[in-house]
């Protein structure tokens, strides 16, 4: 089986029109778990390891922007530098797998995969991220809403590559926080990533639906106290997670119930709020 | 009995380093799916998708004729007894005309790749007709519901009444409880490398497993061979906590060894290790307890339905633990009890560190807090008024004979410092939920729970799991040869430590674990301490009376007077030293021994009878963090007591403790088999959690050392212990924390905040 390991875009763009069935392969924590129980059988493999362009993340100061490469593993995401850029989607990688996975699994991965339960989707949802994605007729930049299709769905077609995530740097409140039956190593049952960008609030939520879901009502909803100068009561607050859970659609399957899914929700919703009017 | 044993150079009460461990850490290890042999082939199987299926009809001859397949084998090809089993030979080698459980073996392949054999077993074509699914063990004690299995659906019913049955208490409290179905979960999954010989008329076989002995025999009754022609030899054991006292895959192997004439080595994925050993029984107890105003216990009453899977297994054994040990270590006169062992096409259960006696603490502990809230007492106090002393009879008659110091448990767990309050700005890693960051310090509610166990040790009802041992001295060396499976506990340790304190050596070589010497009976029921321990104890002996017979003639002493000091032969009371190497040289010294422990009988129908041989207590004291909102638990501290009657190795003895408590922590909180319609619904580590390091609580144990007076070496068995009364006292902590009752476990977070 040939694995071509190309070191810049372009060739992986060019491998990639060439061998249309080949499969990219980056941290591999999911594909090497999808070859092993045989859900996977690729005839050919590219490697993007040593693509150094899609390594690394920086910032655009001009435009308070960063533009993450597609296999920046998390542990990257964990550094104090990058935490004050963005800390939800810093703290979002420090719930994932392990100090091995992170060292490895890339945010590329993530979004190639696409699971619902993926811990930096939530955050790319709430921020209106970016992705751009590359191929041999060139680069398109697609909104992260129109990226995940559902679960494990993307709009990737045939021959392209996410080459890179952009978001903007924070302007003010975000967290992501996770829930798992198991206190590190675990699959999200339920998660949600709150923001405050732009004076826009923001709230994503993940593994309680086909895809990241983005709660507009509740957006809404607390939005009309954001610009006040006050912070909103609780009551209000309590509002605004309930219609967070509204917006859920979980499911019963063996991790958990869709009733204490849609509850975590309402409880993550109220605390991520909570924190961010430091209530 | 015990006589004081002189202390040489990592002798007994030392904490001596393992022989393997350096080989372990290192990686260096041989495991049993590290074996290879030249020519060898790779065995494969192929399993039920349905948990309840008629076969129609089995077609292997496209597997065959793909190329690199060298054999395909099915039911038909069984030489021998179709059947195996460990009490009773009730499971088929291959599925003939039924399948019973998701995942039984229908089929085999030997191939010359394992890739090979997977595309051999797709190959293979079985027709199924789906059967109604007997998924719920109450369902099989119906006797409307058909048996699935021609034995019938119940395995083994158990009653015991004891005192008087009509007493009743001042107060009474009762509940139902639900055990869920944990696995061993051990890291080196099932494999066996098999050797045909030459004249294909026997086969030579490294496995992993827990009874080298037991193995032997149920593999050459299913190949139709004489026990003596299946030699087996330890592969290196990576964990066990009972998953390996069935056969797994020892007959498969053995038999396309034979087929094929070339080695065959097998190995499961931990996919298939899920489908290819037995479980933790789930269980569910109902528990009455009668006590009078003071909390003292007047009668209990019990109901136990464990849910045996579709095969025997152990479950009449499990279940006997189970239905012995309902009063758990508090003295009761008045007991009614009933148990059934059921067959359902769930998972097969069988042994698991704790062996039954898990299921009945759960409940017996939770009854405990149960009384004590009813009548406002603490529930340390109601289980020191309780607490069984040596010389108490159990529900079942029989009189404790073990060294039983339950109360000094409790006390001194009592006493070991609570962990520091809760900080206001914790490190938000050791809250519940760690990683997942959901909850703050202002979310969380601590509690504290309690959970005391007793546990028997050794085999019950009659039989003889005796230990044999074989020691040589030669030039100051020892060398040891016994059959015992070293599956972790560190039996290897423990034999070093015992002929370096007896026979005054410092070297002891440790010959192959194989069948070329007598059985050691299981590694299991926190035996082989005792049981080996006594075995190579016994060797040792022999063979330093001959030495100081030997000695005494040389030198004109009475050999009565010699002693082993450090590493010498002395005359206490006489001038007379010499070094046990100067003594040995050109000297070729060997004994063999047998250990059994006393005889234990059958229990009546009216559960009367001496069925256990020893007991062991502990006791356990909880911290939980819990955030009661989201459900979410991170357990803080574990303080813990244990009965060990002697620590042979105190480094080996906190292992035990703190990898039991990680395991019974499992079960609290997070570990189970989802099984639904006879399906496991989460066989993969991603599903099936168990701890972490952030899961894993703070230990601060305590051992109380009060040497037995039966036990070879004064030591209990230490294996068990920790995991069984963890369990619920962890629950009980939860409880405390949100002032909630939660009768199952593991506790799942709906179970907390919904
Ligand atoms: C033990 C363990 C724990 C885990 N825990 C978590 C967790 O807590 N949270 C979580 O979200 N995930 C978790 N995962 C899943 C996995 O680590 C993540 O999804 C990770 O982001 C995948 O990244 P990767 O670089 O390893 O991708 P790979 O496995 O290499 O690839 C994943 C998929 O994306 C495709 N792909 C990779 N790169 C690109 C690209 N540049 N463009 C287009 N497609 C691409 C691949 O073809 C493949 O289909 C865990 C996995 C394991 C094994």
């Amino acid at each position: 089986m040939p694995i071509y390991t190309p070191t810049s875009v372009r060739e992986a763009t060019e491998i990639f029109a060439e061998n249309p069935e080949a499969m990219l392969l980056a941290g591999g924590t999911d594909f090497m778990v999808e070859v092993n129980f045989n859900h996977r059988k690729p005839s050919s493999v590219i490697n993007l390891a040593r693509v150094n362009e899609l390594k690394s993340w920086h910032l655009d100061t001009q435009t308070s922007v960063i533009r993450i490469g597609a296999t920046v593993p998390f542990s990257q995401f964990e550094s104090s530098e990058f935490e004050q850029l963005s800390p939800a989607l810093s703290h979002a990688a420090r719930t994932v797998g392990s100090p091995q996975i992170r060292n490895t699994a890339s945010i590329g991965g993530n979004l190639g995969t696409c699971s619902p339960a993926g811990d930096s989707l939530p955050v790319l949802f709430a921020l209106d991220a970016q992705i751009e994605i590359a191929s041999l007729q060139g680069t398109r930049s697609l909104s992260i809403h129109d990226f995940m299709l559902g679960p494990k769905r993307n709009a990737l077609s045939v021959g392209e590559i996410v080459a890179a995530i952009t978001i903007p740097v924070a302007s003010g409140f975000q967290d992501y926080a996770k829930v798992g039956v198991r206190n590190a190593m675990v699959i999200s049952i339920a998660s949600a990533c709150f923001a405050l960008q732009d004076n826009q609030c923001r709230i994503a939520l993940g593994s309680v639906g086909p895809t990241i879901i983005r709660c507009n009502e509740a957006e809404k909803f607390l939005q009309d106290y954001i610009t006040q100068s006050s912070p909103p009561d609780l009551e209000t607050i309590r509002e605004f997670s309930r219609l967070a859970a509204v917006a859920a659609q979980p499911i019963d399957d063996h991790r958990s119930t869709a009733t204490y899914r849609r509850h975590a929700i309402e409880v993550l919703a109220r605390r991520l709020a909570m924190r961010s009017f430091s209530l | 009995m015990v006589e004081t044993l002189t202390k040489s150079r990592f002798g007994i009460g030392t904490n001596a380093p393992r022989p393997d461990g350096t080989a372990k850490v290192s990686g260096e290890f041989s495991f049993s799916s590290d074996l290879w042999a030249e020519n060898m082939l790779w065995g494969a199987t192929l399993r039920s998708p349905h948990p309840h299926a008629r076969i129609i009809s089995i077609d292997t001859s496209a597997a065959l004729g793909l190329s690199g397949v060298e054999a395909v084998i099915t039911a038909k090809d069984v030489p021998g007894q179709l059947t195996y089993g460990l009490i009773s030979a009730d499971q088929p080698v291959f599925a003939d005309s039924v399948v019973r459980y998701m995942g039984e073996p229908v089929a085999a392949v030997a191939a010359d790749h394992p890739e090979t054999c997977r595309r051999a077993l797709d190959l293979i074509e079985v027709v199924y007709e789906a059967l109604p699914v007997l998924s719920d063990p109450e369902g099989a004690l119906d006797p409307t519901v058909a048996a699935i299995h021609p034995d019938g659906n119940l395995i083994r019913h158990q009653r015991i009444v004891s005192g008087d049955p009509d007493v009743t208490g001042d107060v009474v409290v009762e509940d139902t409880y639900v055990i869920g179905m944990q696995d061993q979960a051990f890291l080196g999954t099932e494999s066996a490398l098999a050797l045909p010989d030459s004249d294909g008329a026997g086969v030579v076989m490294h496995v992993a497993t827990q009874w080298l002995h037991e193995d032997q025999k149920q593999i050459a009754a299913c190949l139709g061979l004489a026990p003596e022609r299946v030699r087996l030899q330890l592969g290196g054991v990576g964990g066990a906590f009972g998953a390996r006292e069935d056969i797994s895959l020892q007959v498969h192997t053995a038999l396309l060894a034979l087929a094929t004439r070339r080695p065959i080595k097998m190995q499961y994925g931990r996919h298939e290790s899920f489908f290819g050993h037995v479980h933790r029984h789930p269980a569910t107890v109902w528990m009455r307890h009668h006590a009078d105003t003071s909390g003292v216990i007047q009668k209990i009453e019990a109901r136990f339905l464990f849910d045996g899977g579709a095969y025997a297994s152990t479950s009449s054994a499990v279940l006997i633990n189970g239905v012995t040990h309902a009063q758990g270590p508090y003295k009761c006169d008045n007991a009614v009890v009933d148990g059934y062992a059921v067959r359902t096409n769930n998972p097969p259960c069988g042994a698991m560190r704790g062996f039954g006696v898990v299921q009945a603490c759960f409940a017996h502990e939770s009854q405990m807090d149960k009384i004590a809230q009813a009548l406002h007492l603490d529930p340390v106090e109601v289980r020191l008024r309780n607490a069984m002393q040596q010389g108490d009879r159990l529900i079942t008659g029989q009189v404790i004979e073990s060294v039983a110091p339950v109360q000094r448990l409790i006390e001194e767990t009592r006493q070991i410092p609570l962990p520091p309050e809760a900080s206001p700005h914790p490190d938000p890693l050791s809250l519940p939920g760690g990683s997942g960051l959901a909850s703050e310090a202002r979310h969380v509610r601590r509690g504290i729970g309690w959970g005391v166990s007793i546990k028997n040790i050794m085999y019950s009802e009659g039989f003889d799991d005796y230990a044999t041992a074989r020691c040589t001295l030669k030039d100051g060396k020892a060398s040891l040869k016994f059959a015992t499976s070293e599956v972790g506990q560190g039996f290897v340790t423990i034999a070093q430590q015992i002929a370096r304190t007896v026979l005054g050596v410092d070297d002891v070589d440790l010959e192959a674990i194989d069948t070329d010497i007598g059985s050691a009976g299981s590694t299991s029921a926190s035996r082989q301490t005792w049981m080996s321990g006594g075995a190579v104890d016994g060797a040792c002996r022999l063979v330093r009376e001959r030495l100081f017979q030997i000695v005494g003639q040389q030198h004109n002493v009475d050999p009565l007077r010699l002693v082993i000091e450090e590493d010498e032969i002395v005359d206490p009371l006489g001038a007379f030293r010499v070094s046990v190497r100067e003594a040995t040289r050109d000297l070729v010294i060997t004994e063999e021994f047998e250990h059994h422990h006393r005889p234990t009988e059958d229990l009546d129908e009216n559960g009367q009878g001496n069925c256990h041989v020893a007991f062991a207590f502990v006791a356990h004291r909880a911290v939980v963090d819990v955030d009661p909102e989201l459900g979410l638990v991170k357990v803080v501290q574990i303080a813990t007591t244990q009965d060990v009657g002697r620590a042979l190795n105190p480094l080996s003895v906190l292992g035990q403790i703190e990898g039991g408590i990680a395991q019974g922590l499992g079960l609290a909180v997070m570990e189970e088999i989802i099984v639904k319609d006879g399906r496991v619904l989460n066989p993969s580590f991603t599903d099936y959690l168990l701890p972490t390091t952030l899961d894993a609580p703070e230990v601060v144990a305590r051992l109380v050392e009060e040497p037995d007076p039966q036990a070879p070496l004064g030591a209990k068995g230490v294996g068990e212990p920790p995991c069984i009364s963890v369990t619920p006292a962890i629950v009980a902590a939860i409880r405390d924390a949100i002032g909630r009752d939660i009768p199952r476990c593991p506790v799942r977070p709906q179970d907390i905040c919904l």
